[in-house]
């Protein structure tokens, strides 16, 4: 028996529990990927318009980190800026949860150790893990490139782009089979492989921003830090530029180095050990845990810390590009048009952040959504049976939840709006009152959260089995009416479901009392009918 | 001594199942009361249904004179429950657990904890996660314990425990019954309930099937005989509740319903008895004869008719 006896046989085994999970990742990326080919030829019509937008984008360094470099005005060059970094981010992600979720997460659960005791070799497991991982990213590769084709883009582009985007996958896949050995559980894996991740995108948003510029404009040279990273890399093939090729020879260097460090590992621990100490934790509780409302906000201040980051991060970006956004959106009368209708203002500088705060403020309404279904998940794993036995009524276990979201959601359109204002404050001027106005304008969306709170909050009570699909579909429901019911001239009495189409358009518009007043008497009206319908039913494990 | 529990006519139905149908139990002050049954037979859903979690469709409950899902909070104040699937918190320490659960019951004895740490020999400061599944139970045992109510109401509380800590948990169960504590103990590990219970009820399908003392259940079921007699027996196989006889001259074997004892011993004098040894019914062999009915169909075949298997066992 080898090391590797018996990975045919898991392979079968992560393909199967994978059927449906794997399909819809790479359906949902080709179709991102190809949907954004219409968007750029709708919205940059000809040559002239690409070339300002180049020269824009080439020039803007939130530009260079959050879109990448540019590689001239072709059509598929611009549409690789517009969208190779948001793929690759994505594919880089699909890579590292399928590889922990076949290894460290078999591990964590005992699945490894059955596995581990029939005649499979020590390294079968691992193997699996990674064949599987870029068997997925090849189909990626060709589907991606199909639909590039499909297109009317240039065939050996769209062969460079498909490969690019694959190759930071696979590079990633190999990065999570390190973090799966060095983690205990499959969370610390994978949230260690999405640091490398966000590592990576730094490390190339700096080189993209200090490299210079030539071709009178049109054209980024980055700088070192972006050829360390494996998204750099990817970027680096420039799909319908160069088509460098020769750059998979260094994705291919960095997968072999990272598999054999991580066959290196899995050889020198024992099953189910990871390399980091298990930490240790106190031996009495601190006061403040022992609380309902304690034990909510331990359950979710680290998901709140991440949001706070990726808020801060996102509003501190919108807020320093609006600044350049005449040049951005002035390149494209088509983009000018749609803000005007998204927002509705003449003041293209007010339309943008009433824009992009009702986007953020939808963004706090995910993280709302998933810090109530906590309560679903205490639920079903058990866990809020022991504590619904103590003296604790169900209202007040609900309550305690409902607090810490509410709060929760609070602080983070608070950081939202004063990220944005104050990065805009600082590269226009006036940082005052930017950030008193634009954290008015954040703070203006929490009632409308709320309002999808207290619906969580009804289904939760109502039909707790389903209460996961329905309340992310509402949240979805909500996302699309903001995003497209005015583009495609829904009907009022649709557009009326999503709370957020009656909040007011700040800062374009005034603040009025009326609908936020309204939105928030909904909000506790839903929620105290959840709490009453949770506290008459049976638990649903 | 009054009733810390009881449960009249439960009904408790999900969907088409009928977890629960018509069943009895009835936990006085002070006792341990063993509740048996088969995987599935309704066991965790009484509790759940005694602890308020969930509603009963029909029958009536009552806690400590309290409604259960009515006053559920009130009453959680008086009792600790130890559920037989314990799943913790995988960020929180078992330290923290232990004190969580003891402060939103009402508080905990903290001598009590340290106490019960050591004899559990339980390590409060790791992280949930790191847990196996009989430490998980460990924690839970160690915050019920350590608190200072009136009811326990246990769930196949050892499951994962080695027989080491399984002595350390009897004895804890000695103790709380020492202090006059209440505690309905479900369990599989029927040793531990014939060590342990005062009173056990069988239950199966939902319904409750057995309840009793064990020396009651006793009565109802047979002793296991075997003799050596001076002259070769006759007539044996003839008596009235005596089953599996196996005669060879002067020796025999065989099983006989406790009610009938003392007839087929008379004539087993007869022969001159030289030696015999007699079997008691072992609770295991209550509960296979309940068990061991759905194997062999008939649902009224109450104590006349024991498997091959079950003799075997007894012997």
């Amino acid at each position: 028996m080898s090391a590797f006896t018996g990975t045919a046989t898991l392979v079968r085994l992560a393909l199967r529990r994978d059927r449906l999970q794997l399909p819809i990742w790479l359906l949902a990326l080709t179709g991102v990927q190809a949907s954004t080919v219409p968007t750029v030829l709708g919205l940059y019509t000809d040559e002239a318009q690409r070339l300002t937008l180049a020269t824009a984008s080439a020039g803007s360094p939130v530009s260079l980190v959050f879109n990448g470099i540019v590689s001239g005005t072709s059509i598929g060059a611009t549409v690789m800026t517009q969208s190779f970094l948001t793929v690759a981010v994505a594919v880089a992600l699909m890579s590292t949860l399928c590889v922990v979720r076949h290894t460290r997460q078999n591990e964590e659960t005992g699945r490894a150790e059955m596995i581990g005791s029939g005649v499979v070799g020590r390294h079968a497991g691992l193997t699996a893990a990674l064949l599987v991982a870029v068997g997925a990213n090849v189909v990626l590769a060709l589907l991606i490139a199909l639909v590039l084709i499909g297109n009317d883009l240039p065939v050996t582009g769209s062969l460079v782009a498909g490969a690019g985007l694959a190759a930071v996958g696979v590079a990633f896949a190999a990065m999570a089979a390190v973090t799966a050995q060095i983690a205990r559980t499959a969370r610390g894996a994978n949230g260690m492989a999405a640091a490398a991740v966000g590592i990576a995108f730094l490390l190339r948003a700096v080189g993209d921003v200090t490299g210079s510029v030539t071709d009178s404009g049109i054209r980024n040279v980055s700088a070192w830090p972006s050829w360390l990273s494996p998204i750099g890399w990817g970027q680096q093939m420039r799909p319908y530029d160069e088509n460098n090729w020769w750059v998979l020879g260094l994705l291919a260097v960095a997968f072999a180095a990272l598999v054999w460090l991580a066959f290196t590992l899995t050889a020198h621990r024992d099953v189910g050990a990871g390399l980091l100490p298990e930490r240790h934790g106190p031996p009495v509780a601190p006061r403040p845990l022992l609380s309902p409302l304690g034990l909510g906000w331990r359950l979710q201040r680290a998901a709140l810390l991440g949001w706070s980051v990726a808020v801060v991060v996102l509003g501190g970006a919108y807020g320093g590009v609006g600044n350049e956004i005449e040049d951005l959106i002035g390149s494209s009368d088509r983009t000018a048009e749609l803000f005007e209708q998204l927002g509705g203002g003449e003041n293209l500088v007010d339309t943008y952040f009433a824009t992009t705060l009702g986007i953020l403020g939808l963004l706090c309404t995910g993280y709302t959504v998933q810090a109530l279904l906590r309560m679903r998940a205490e639920e079903t794993s058990g866990s809020l049976e022991p504590v619904l036995a103590t003296a604790v009524s169900k209202p007040r276990w609900m309550l305690s939840h409902l607090t810490v979201a509410a709060l929760g959601t609070t602080v983070l359109l608070l950081l939202a709006g004063l990220s944005t204002g104050l990065s805009y404050g600082l590269v226009a001027g006036g940082v005052s009152n930017s950030v008193i106005d634009l954290t008015g304008a954040a703070l203006v969306q929490a009632p409308a959260a709320l309002a999808l709170a207290g619906f969580v909050a009804v289904v939760f009570g109502l039909v707790p089995r389903v209460a996961v699909p329905l309340s992310w579909t509402a949240f979805a429901v909500c996302l699309l009416l903001s995003q497209l019911g005015a583009l495609l001239g829904l009907p009022e009495a649709v557009q009326n479901l999503s709370p957020f189409t009656h909040l007011p358009q700040v800062p374009v518009a005034e603040v009025t009392a009326t609908p936020l007043i309204a939105l928030l008497a909904v909000a506790v009206a839903l929620t105290a009918t959840g709490i009453a319908l949770f506290r008459r039913r049976d638990l649903a494990p | 001594m009054t009733v810390a529990l009881s449960v009249t006519s439960l009904v408790k139905t999900f969907g088409r199942t009928r977890a629960l149908d018509g069943l009895d139990l009835e936990v006085r002050t002070g006792e341990v009361h063993g509740f048996l049954g088969p995987n599935g037979s309704g066991k965790s859903t009484t509790i759940r249904i005694l602890l308020g979690l969930l509603r009963a469709d029909a029958g009536r409950a009552r806690l400590l004179g309290g409604d259960p899902w009515r006053d559920a909070v009130t009453l959680h104040r008086r009792l600790a429950y130890v559920p037989g699937d314990v799943n913790l918190w995988p960020n929180l320490s078992g330290g923290e657990a232990i004190d969580l659960f003891g402060r939103l019951r009402g508080g905990l004895v903290p001598a009590r904890r340290a106490e019960l740490l050591e004899r559990f020999a339980l390590d409060p400061t790791m992280k949930c996660r790191a847990y196996s599944k009989g430490n998980r139970q460990k924690v839970a045992l160690v915050a019920a314990f350590a608190s200072d109510v009136e009811v326990f109401i246990l769930d196949e509380p050892t499951s994962g425990l080695d027989p080491l800590m399984e002595a350390v948990f009897r004895d804890t169960v000695a103790t709380a019954k020492d202090n006059g504590r209440t505690v309905l103990l479900s369990s599989h590990v029927l040793a531990e309930v014939e060590a342990l219970a005062d009173h056990v009820s069988i239950i199966r399908d939902g319904r409750t099937v057995e309840s009793g003392t064990l020396a009651q259940l006793r009565h109802l079921t047979r002793t296991a005989i075997s003799v050596q007699t001076d002259r070769p027996i006759t007539g044996l196989e003839r008596l009235a509740g005596v089953h599996n006889v196996n005669l060879s001259g002067t020796r025999a074997s065989f099983d006989v319903d406790s009610a009938e004892l003392d007839r087929a011993l008379r004539h087993l004098v007869g022969f001159g008895v030289r030696g015999l040894t007699s079997t008691p019914p072992t609770l295991e062999e209550l509960f296979l004869r309940h068990y061991g009915k759905e194997n062999h169909g008939g649902k009224e075949n109450h104590g006349t008719e024991p498997t091959e298997q079950l003799a075997e066992r007894v012997r």
